[in-house]
């Protein structure tokens, strides 16, 4: 494998005595986070709707229920992770909690905060940084509606055109159509895939079945996007830990490990050469792929950010999954549902029918893919032997601005 | 058609004052680096291609193509097409397409620019040329 110049500099010893080789293999260990960090607790919120919490009082709740899942308690706790649904940023919920950490990270790129956290966690945790991180997500959408988002130097130029999350993935979908000939019916299978999924699931908002006539026969919502194109809009939330290899070894519950990480922004960048047909998941993906020495192919299970049918279309293309374009055939015929077809995504019915807590979906997506690899999924739609995942998502806008962020995970 | 939206004003900064100034005479300025010759939009004073500060305002011909859009079925105030121009001069820009029947809108359509009025500089929107 190369290495960056930058990392060969930073190996090299002062006189120069090692050979090139030596170091690239000693940087190489040193500048990865593979399999040194261990998903040691993940809890989903039960809940879709809860008038009667409060948003600090959700995430205290997924983060107790993390700890217990784990097998931990709260003053294990020495690295904290949260984004912008968490009340008052990072100060405020470590007050609020009661948490004394020496490590902590508040980046916030909307839906995928989550998995960007996993990355830096995992980070964190092979540099010795912290060695018990703790990552929450919660809020209530359902309940009542959520803060505008932040704007930035664009403001001016386009605030007034009302982009919203359904008229931009709109956007996308329209363009995909118009150049790859990919179909509403093609959409449809992937929420018809979340639907069979979405049965099993005790929790889930959505439970019944659907088919490819049901999605074409819901409502317009933005073009070409029905109304079961879209997500659920669910209050709840979800916490992790992360730890050592060590500690992780030292609790109770089946090894579950990161190989994998990469991240990405994109945007329309001053509308040069503007193409709405791939996400910044084409960057991440491959940095996570490498870094964990595995392919698309090696993998048993897909936990695949939903908030539409076309971000889990585009993704699946961007991740190389199936090449740019041919997403609206890998979808169709069920291929995504487990058990029938060749990759079983979002066993728990994912954000298109069981849960989107705060209209971001990282979080459930992590959850999911480990449940998948402990062997802890629904026995319907546990995948067999599944020892290989990837959780992936975006964030923001797909169509304007947003970020990406792609977890490889392992069953030791 | 007329559209009984009420837009935000544009506040301005320094480095687009120039831009919401022009606006008023009915003009779509871009902005293009004298260095690497690539335009782009929304204006900054760096460029965001070669990051040189030899950046010029240029007048745009207000004409471009539909890049994509989407027909937003319901809003508080009704339904809207949301979608990307390129302009002929190259930079792609997020806009609206107004005063035109939105279920009969396709990529690649030819458009133009017209502006809508605001309680400050008037904001570019686009209508089939």
């Amino acid at each position: 494998m190369a290495i960056s110049t930058a990392g060969t500099l930073a190996k090299a010893g002062p006189k120069g005595e090692k050979t090139a080789s030596e170091q690239e293999t000693s940087a190489e260990n040193d500048l990865t986070i593979k399999g040194k960090a261990y998903l040691a607790g993940i809890y989903e919120h039960p809940t879709r709707h809860a008038p009667d919490k409060s948003t600090p009082q959700l995430h205290a709740e997924v983060a107790k229920g993390a700890l217990e899942d784990a097998g931990l308690s709260k003053a294990d706790i020495d690295g904290y992770f949260c984004a912008g649904d968490a009340p008052g940023g990072v100060m405020a919920m470590v007050d609020y909690l009661g948490l004394k950490v020496r490590h902590f990270d508040s980046t916030d790129t909307g839906g995928c905060s989550y998995l960007v956290h996993l990355g830096h966690a995992a980070e964190a945790v092979a540099a010795g940084k912290c060695s018990i991180a703790l990552i929450t997500l919660a809020g209530k959408p359902r309940t009542g509606a959520m803060p505008p988002r932040a704007t930035g130097a664009e403001v001016d130029f386009e605030a007034a055109y009302g982009a919203t999350t359904h008229n931009v993935y709109g956007m996308c979908a329209m363009r995909h159509m118009h150049e790859f000939g990919t179909t509403s019916e093609q959409l449809a299978w992937i929420k018809v895939a979340a639907s069979h999924h979405a049965q099993y699931n005790p929790h889930a908002m959505l439970k019944e079945v659907v088919t490819v006539e049901d999605v074409l026969n819901s409502p317009m919502i933005s073009d070409p996007l029905h109304r079961m194109d879209c997500c659920v809009v669910t209050d709840g939330g979800g916490a992790l830990i992360v730890t050592t290899e060590a500690i992780a070894k030292s609790l109770k519950k089946p090894l579950v490990r990161m190989i994998g990480h990469g991240e990405a922004l994109k945007g329309p960048r001053g509308g040069k050469d503007l193409n709405l047909t791939y996400s910044a998941g084409v960057w991440s993906g491959p940095r996570a792929f490498e870094e964990a020495g595995v392919t698309p192919k090696d993998i048993k299970y897909a936990s695949i950010y939903d908030s539409f049918t076309i971000t889990v279309l585009m993704q699946l293309e961007d991740l190389g999954f199936c090449k740019k374009g041919e997403g609206g055939k890998f979808v169709a015929d069920g291929n995504l549902i487990s058990g029938v077809g060749k990759l079983p995504f979002n066993t728990d019915g994912g954000g298109l029918c069981s849960n989107h807590p705060v209209n971001r979906g990282g979080m459930t997506k992590i959850i999911e893919a480990v449940r998948q690899l402990r062997g802890e999924a629904h026995p319907k739609v546990q995948v067999k032997n599944c020892d290989l995942a990837i959780a992936h998502g975006t964030g923001g806008l797909l169509g304007v601005r947003h970020a990406a962020s792609t977890c490889i995970l392992e069953r030791v | 058609m007329d559209n009984p939206v009420k837009y935000p004003t544009p506040q301005g900064n320094p480095e687009t004052r120039h831009f919401w100034d022009q606006a008023v005479e009915g003009k779509l300025l871009i902005k293009r680096c004298t260095a690497c010759g690539e335009a782009h939009y929304f204006p900054r004073s760096i460029c965001p291609f070669c990051f040189s500060d030899k950046t010029v305002w240029e007048e745009s011909s207000g004409e471009g193509e539909i890049y994509t859009f989407s027909l937003m079925r319901k809003s508080a105030s009704g339904p809207y097409a949301i979608g990307y121009v390129t302009l002929k001069e190259g930079p792609s820009l997020l806009t609206n397409f107004v005063d035109c029947d939105q279920s009969k809108l396709k990529i690649g359509q030819k458009v133009k620019v017209v502006f809508k009025t605001t309680d400050g500089p008037p904001l570019p929107f686009f209508t089939p040329a």
